[in-house]
Order: structure tokens, then sequence, then C-alpha cells
């Protein structure tokens, strides 16, 4: 029996790291002379992009169709409550892909023949929904299953639009759990049956809360991407963020309400992005430090 | 008779790792298994409580079959403790929800009474400073006492002890052994793989010299230890005895 990487002894380190900050350590890696060179060489990176586009020929009519201030600010209204849905759309996904993942990766952790149909249940369902493009699954499920007209299911595409992106992340944030799963020592498994748990109490107790905190990064990265994965389900003509841009844009000819919706987009996801890596930066020299 | 093995089989693959193994241990008895690394000693002490499945054989604890279909193997593992070399506490859990889960979520018991047992016991053993510390703020010696504790916190009747000192530094391994003495002196009964032949020396009440699966002798520790009787033993405790592990 070999010792497992928990039982060495906390190492303690002269050159601690540095304290993650929400930007990353950008500007704090190089000292002030660092942040002086980054300052000049993204000011001249974006000067010469923006150069470069403006000289181009078409660049008004480009501006004009894109970048139009009053279609944006008009269109404005009707995209925030689209994206109103969006937010409604990816926290209950959310909440409902990080339930369903773990009774599925669950599944698949048990040992021994007597789970064996359970095993293959979830393998089976995770092959399904990790191979078929999600597109694909909206206009199955999202058109197909309302038009049977089944009393006591709901009609509504939003509905099972949202249900096949919950399937279809569920697949893959499975996999996710499992990884994490795997990469607590089989000993600990062995430490809880020899206290008398039950094989469901040993995952439960003793390997999933270290598992679960081996993959909150990849959750939350996870969590970033269904942000905009929601939209998608503007091809069943729900009336999302994209959606609304789309019918604005109809309207005017216009392409400028998608600027507004990519403005949206951006304020939600790009915060969560940063989050995501702070609080992976920080567990990761929590542990170097050997804290728990 | 508190635990009786006979005709152990086990393989891991094509590696046959038991080969037919006999053992009987008497109620308040310290049985000290020795001999060298892969000769079978921690997979024998896991097949007493079931975490290894046998392929051939009987084990029997208080004279009934346990190795059989049908038995409940977690009841079994709560009236028999195995504590480990690399201590396996829980990293995520205090020293002592450590303690508290087994008789908790196992035997039922309510958790005022679990908590009052465990913190009773953890003072016995000096670790009463460290109820609500994490098992990585403790040193080494401190971690293999509390997983002793978390072993015995369910008062079990056998208590099971695999290389418990080899994974500590050495200046660590008295505060584990004379844990150990002090449950030998109280009566439990227990089997251990260990090679600390000094201390089995003093400890056991009777030394199993183990060698690729098979048992090759045993007998009271001063006989085993002193004027073993087969060639394979007088070998390896003459390397043990040029490794400075056990003195004349």
């Amino acid at each position: 029996m070999t010792a497992d990487r928990r039982d060495t002894q906390p190492v303690s380190s002269d050159a601690r790291p540095v304290p993650p900050s929400i930007l990353g350590n950008y500007f704090s890696q190089e000292g002030a002379k660092g942040a002086l060179v980054a300052f000049f060489s993204t000011l001249g990176f974006f000067l010469l992009a923006i150069v470069i586009i403006g000289r181009s020929e078409n660049w008004p009519a480009v501006q004009r169709s894109f970048f139009n201030w009053d279609i944006i600010v008009d269109s404005f209204p009707k995209v925030w409550e689209g994206f109103r849905t969006n937010v409604w759309m990816f926290l209950i996904g959310q909440v409902a892909i990080m339930a369903l993942a773990l009774v599925i990766a669950m599944m698949r952790s048990l040992k021994g023949p007597a789970f064996f149909p359970l095993r293959l249940l979830a393998i089976v369902y995770i092959d399904f929904f990790r191979g078929i493009p999600i597109i694909l699954g909206l206009y199955l499920f999202g058109f197909g299953v309302p038009a049977l007209r089944l009393t006591g299911v709901p009609g509504s595409a939003a509905f099972w639009g949202l249900l096949v992106v919950v399937l279809s992340y569920s697949a893959y944030t499975a996999e996710v759990y499992r990884s994490g799963i795997d990469a607590v020592p089989d000993s600990q498994r062995l430490s809880a049956a020899s206290l008398g748990l039950t094989q469901f109490q040993a995952l439960r107790y003793a390997v999933l809360p270290q598992a679960i905190r081996n993959v909150i990064p990849a959750l939350l990265n996870g969590f970033v991407s269904l942000q905009k994965d929601v939209a998608l389900l503007a091809v069943l003509g729900v009336r999302e963020a994209v959606r609304e841009a789309q019918i604005a844009s109809g309207r005017d000819f216009n392409y400028s309400p998608y600027i507004a919706a990519t403005l949206l987009f951006l304020a939600i996801s790009v915060p969560s992005a940063r989050f995501a890596d702070w609080y992976t930066a920080r567990d990761r020299a929590r542990r170097s430090q050997g804290v728990g | 008779m508190k635990v009786e093995l006979t005709g152990i089989h086990k393989s891991f693959g094509t590696n046959h790792v038991l080969k037919g193994i006999d053992l009987a241990v008497d109620e308040h008895q310290v049985v000290c298994l020795i001999g060298p690394s892969g000769c079978g000693k921690s997979t024998l002490l896991r097949t007493i409580n079931l975490l290894e499945k046998i392929d051939e054989g009987e084990v029997r604890l208080d004279g009934l079959l346990i190795s059989g279909a049908g038995v409940d193997a977690n009841s079994v593992r709560q009236r028999i403790g195995i504590v480990f070399q690399s201590y396996n506490l829980f990293p995520h859990m205090s020293v002592l929800k450590n303690l508290t889960l087994g008789p908790i979520k196992a035997s039922g018991i309510p958790r005022p009474e679990a908590e009052a047992k465990a913190i009773d016991l953890l003072e016995r053993f000096g670790l009463g400073d460290k109820v609500q510390e994490y098992p990585d703020r403790l040193s080494g010696g401190q971690q293999q006492r509390a997983a002793i504790v978390r072993a015995l916190v369910g008062d079990p009747e056998v208590l099971l002890l695999d290389e418990i000192t080899s994974a500590l530094d050495p200046e660590l391994v008295g505060e584990v052994l004379s844990v150990i003495r002090e449950l030998a002196t109280r009566g439990l009964t227990m089997v251990l793989a260990t090679h600390e032949m000094g201390f089995a020396r003093d400890v056991a009440n009777r030394v199993v010299f183990m060698d690729a699966g098979r048992v090759v002798e045993a007998g009271p520790p001063d006989q085993v230890l002193r004027k073993p009787t087969q060639a394979r033993t007088q070998q390896f405790l003459k390397r043990v005895i040029q490794g400075g592990r056990l003195s004349q």
C-alpha cells in the first residue's frame, strides 16, 4: 500500500504564491516596468487595429449597419426583456444540470456486478447525449414533442428546448464529476467501507465532497458556456435576447440590435469567467500551502 | 476462538497472494504478522474484515461463518476495526467528524452520544485539543492516533492494524506504539502486520511469520524471533537485525 497524496505534511514555502486578483496577474507579474510595457503595447495594438479597420473602404457602411447607436438604444428594451429570459433559463438550467449530472456520475461510479444495469444506463445516456449536436436535439424535441399535443405535457418550445440543453450538458457534466470522483484515492472508499458504511454512504460522505471540490473550476467553466448556449433556443422561436435582436434587426434591416445583445452577454459572461479564474487560482494557492 | 481463518486463498488476477492460510486468534490475544514486503500480510488482514473477498476458505468470527454469501459485510466491519498504514482520514472533515461518521451513519447512534464518546476517547489518547482540527493540520503521529481512535470509537471486538507505523517519521513511531501497548494491556483482541520486531516481541502473544502467501512459522514471540526453526525465518530475521530493527 502506498501513501497517497493527502498524507504529505503541510509544506511551508518561503516563496508564497502571489494572492490571486480578480483580473488574474496580468499587470502585477512583472512589476512597474512590466506594467508600463504592457500598457504601451496594448495601446499600440488597439490603435493599429482602429487605423486598419477605419481605413477599410467599406467601414462607413459597416458602421451604419452594425454600430448604429440610435438603433442599439432603440432595440435595447426588447433585447433586455429577452435577455431576462436567458438569465432564468441558464440559472434553472445550471441547477438542473448539476443535480442530474451528479446522479448520473454516481450511477456510473458504483462498483460491483449488482450495479451493472445502472452503470450501463449511465454510459448509454452519456454516449447518446454527447453524441448528438444540441441544435439537432432542439429541432427534434422542441418541434416534435409539442406537435404530439400530449395531454398533461407542457407544450411550450422553451420547456422542451431547455430540457434538451439540460440533458446534453448533464452528459458532459457527469463526466466532469466522474473525473473528480476518480481523482479521490481509492483508499478513501476503503476507509469508509472499513467503518461499516455502505457503498452509497461512502460515496456520499467520503468521496463526493472531495470530488466536487476537485471539479468546481470545471463546473464554473461549464456555467459560462451554458450562459451562451441557452441562446440556441432562438431557433425554436423562444423570445430570448438573440431572437429579440433578430426581430428588431429584421424590422430595420440593420444589425445593430445584435450588438446590444452581444453587450448583454458579455456583461454576464466576462465577470463569470473572471470569477472562475480567480476561484481556480485561489484554490490552487491554498492547496499548495496545504491549507484545507 | 475469536477469529478463525481456514484455508484462505486469494488472487489478484494471476498473482496468487494468499496460498492457503490458517490462522486462529483467541480473545484478548495480540497476534503479530511479520514477513517481507509483499508476503500477503496486508491482504490477509483485509480478508478478516471482508474488505477483500476471498477465493477459497472460511473466515469465522466467534465461530460464525462471515465469509459466505448472505452476510452483511457492513455490520461485520462495525465489529472489526482496521487502521491503515496511510491513516486514510477524511481530509475534508474535522477530526471529530471523522470519528463520528461511522457511528452516526453506519450504526445509527445519535449525534450527541457519538460526539461525547469521540471527545472522551480523543482526550484519553492525548488529542483533546485537536477535536475540531482538520487532518492536514496534525502531525503524522497525531493523524495515526486519530485514525486508531476512529477505529475504536465503534467499540470493535477485534482491531486490525496494517503497518501503522511504516509511514511515520522515526521520532513519531513511539507515540503510536504506546497507544497500541495500552490497548493490549486492556485486553483488546488485535492482529497487526508490522515491521517493528522489537515491538512485536514486547506486545505479541503470538508471532506469525509469513512468506510468499504462506505461514512459514508461528509461535510465542521468544521462540519465533529468537530461536526460529525454519531457514526462511532465520534468513529474514538476520536481514532485519542487520537493518537495525531488532536487537539480539
